[in-house]
């Protein structure tokens, strides 16, 4: 039996922001198909790692990779931007949204990569844009100029932006911001059904382990001093293998319990302070 | 699920019909053209106008008026429109590609370049062998010698990114407007100085149908090309990073951006020097209008930009006849408290936030 193709593959991916090396070493493979979360503290990468799987950052070491309609795993810069905008679809964590544009027409920008740059927008493209914005719960905002939205609506259509890009692989940065608690499962789980492969940076790691599939870990080896030194993939697999109290422990600097809900019999993570700290 | 409804509706933002709208304004450009023919140092009745351009037409003798409507007037009308639209369009491309709601056509140094230029021309008489195209050629060359200053200044730093270009735009244009004038201060020539000023502030008052075609025609090609690629520039528009995540390439869109309208401006600046303020309010006041979208931005800011320099130019001619106020003067004393107007009935943001 052979390995099936994943979606996207990092090897030895070194990337580089404002001349200082952010990540170093990355090899990440998400199979077709998955759930991935991605964690990690503040700074340590999480940004930079999905803007690098996305396409939009060059690492300037390494090889990125996204398998292509026939499933044949392909280098994401050889491809044309458009044609790596069909496979993929990334939406970016905050984004100053053009004051001018309504909910329906900052929505519609995600047929960018579907449509000719002079096409304009038919019946089909409305519709589409239309039932994105209902599945997001912001149906009747359409119409609304989108600096009338508050943060949680904003996020929300943004991320209806990334769902009428209609693409099998969805990179999503922070998903879950400005969200009310009832709104982050259910986006996430509209998210997994609508794409193939899901990958999204998370804080919540409760929410984390519940969700995804997968779950990698951006960080330091041994959690040695970080100052200045680039990060990597220091943990892939299982959310309750990898969110060991241990682990969580020393990436995060919390003291970290699994326990079962006795009503739905779930597995959760409950955050402590660390008892040898004062 | 239940989740907390919005008490208060939105604020619906008016937007006026987009067909309809551009329907309206080539109306009134047409019209105006013609009825912007009877103002001058001589006033020509309507009428008289109407058969001086229909005379020719049906072949009739031309009357008293055919020179000063034909040769004079119609190509200076139609180069007012043609300068007005470029430069709205222009601006809109430069605020879009720099995506700062301050940004006009001349941010990139061009008409500090193309002053340098010209007062060479004027005040050294280089380019004499040009003839009455000395200062416009001397214009042209200033205007391409410093786009190329700022985009090679941009490109060494890194890319064409909006600060990048708005710093070297804006650093380059004061070095650029200190050695015109110098030029200006160097020159023994006193009148020198004042056609230079006069110059800068701009005039469609040369305009012949030979100085018309080539404007005409790269604000003809230059908006289509922009108008062709209206989807990128609206993502363009949203941010550099969410354009690259709908798969522009945004490097090669912005280069494009840049050489466009840099040679749009260089040449509008050449004919008709340096006049302010329409490719700054122009685009704003479509935006105003009929929302952000390229696709209705270009040709609302195009027809928009022609009709208020025609009028401007009328306007021009008229205040202290016979003497022509520069048009950088009339844009300016008409458009900032027009713009102003418009700025507190919409609840325009300029892109920005609140």
């Amino acid at each position: 039996m052979t390995a099936p193709t994943p979606a996207l593959r990092l090897r030895g991916v070194t990337a580089r922001l404002g001349g200082r090396d952010i990540l170093r070493g990355v090899d990440l493979e998400v199979p077709a198909g998955t759930r991935l979360g991605i964690v990690g503290v503040n700074g340590a990468g999480k940004s930079t790692l999905l803007r690098v799987l996305a396409g939009v950052l060059h690492p300037v070491e390494g090889e990125v990779g996204v398998a292509d309609a026939e499933g044949t795993l392909v280098d994401t810069h050889d491809l044309r931007s458009r044609d790596r905008a069909r496979r993929l679809a990334f939406v970016p964590q905050e984004e100053v949204v053009a004051a001018e544009l309504l909910v329906g027409e900052m929505v519609a920008l995600g047929r960018v990569p579907q449509t000719r740059p002079w096409a304009r927008g038919g019946q089909d493209e409305r519709e589409l844009v239309v039932a994105a914005l209902d599945a997001v719960g912001l149906a009747d905002r359409i119409d609304s100029p989108c600096d009338q939205l508050s943060g949680g609506e904003r996020r929300r259509a943004v991320l209806a932006r990334g769902l009428v890009q209609q693409c099998p692989v969805m990179l999503l940065d922070e998903p879950t911001n400005h969200l009310d608690v009832a709104w982050q499962l259910r986006l996430l789980e509209l998210f997994a059904d609508r794409a193939e492969t899901l990958v999204a940076t998370i804080h919540d790691l409760d929410l984390a382990l519940r969700f995804f599939d997968r779950i990698a870990v951006i960080g330091w080896p041994d959690d040695r001093d970080p100052a200045g030194d680039p990060a990597t993939v220091v943990a892939v697999g299982r959310p309750a293998d990898v969110l060991d109290p241990a682990r969580v422990g020393a990436h995060f600097g919390v003291g970290s319990i699994q326990v079962s809900n006795p009503r739905t019999h779930q597995t959760h993570l409950l955050i402590h302070p660390r008892e040898d700290q004062p | 699920m239940s989740h907390g409804k919005r008490q208060r509706p939105d604020r619906v933002r008016r937007r006026l019909p987009f067909w309809p709208l551009i329907l309206v304004l080539l109306v009134l450009c047409l019209v105006s053209v013609v009825a912007s023919l009877g103002f001058g140092s001589e006033r020509i009745p309507l009428g008289e106008v109407v058969s001086a351009v229909t005379d020719r037409f049906t072949g009739e003798d031309p009357g008293r008026w055919d020179v000063i409507v034909w040769e004079l007037r119609l190509p200076r009308a139609l180069l007012a429109v043609v300068v007005g639209a470029g430069l709205a369009v222009a601006g809109a491309g430069m605020q879009t590609l720099v995506r700062n709601p301050l940004a006009d056509p001349y941010l990139l140094g061009i008409s500090s370049g193309a002053s340098v230029g010209a007062t060479a021309a004027i005040t050294t008489g280089v380019l004499g062998g040009l003839g009455t195209y000395a200062v416009s050629g001397g214009a042209l060359l200033g205007a391409i010698g410093s786009a190329i200053l700022v985009w090679l200044v941009a490109t060494a730093q890194g890319g064409l990114t909006p600060l990048r270009l708005v710093l070297s735009g804006v650093v380059l244009s004061s070095g650029l407007s200190a050695i015109a004038s110098f030029l200006v201060f160097l020159s023994d020539d006193t009148r020198a100085a004042n056609s230079v000023m006069f110059w800068m502030l701009g005039s469609v008052g040369g305009a012949t149908w030979e100085k018309l075609w080539i404007p005409a025609l790269l604000v003809l090609v230059i908006g289509a090309g922009m108008l062709a690629l209206h989807r990128w520039l609206d993502a363009l528009a949203a941010g550099p990073e969410t354009a690259a995540a709908l798969g522009v390439n945004v490097a090669a869109l912005r280069s494009s951006l840049f050489v466009g309208t840099a040679v749009l401006v260089g040449v509008l600046v050449a004919v008709s020097g340096g006049i302010g303020f329409v490719g700054l309010i122009v685009p704003h006041a479509a935006r105003l209008v009929v929302g952000a979208r390229h696709r209705v931005v270009l040709p609302v800011a195009a027809l928009g930009g022609g009709l208020f320099l025609l009028w401007v130019d009328v306007l021009a001619r008229l205040a202290v006849r016979p003497q022509e106020i520069p048009l950088g003067v009339v844009t300016g004393v008409v458009g900032a408290p027009l713009f102003l107007l418009l700025m507190g009935r919409g609840r325009y943001r300029f892109g920005g936030e609140r």
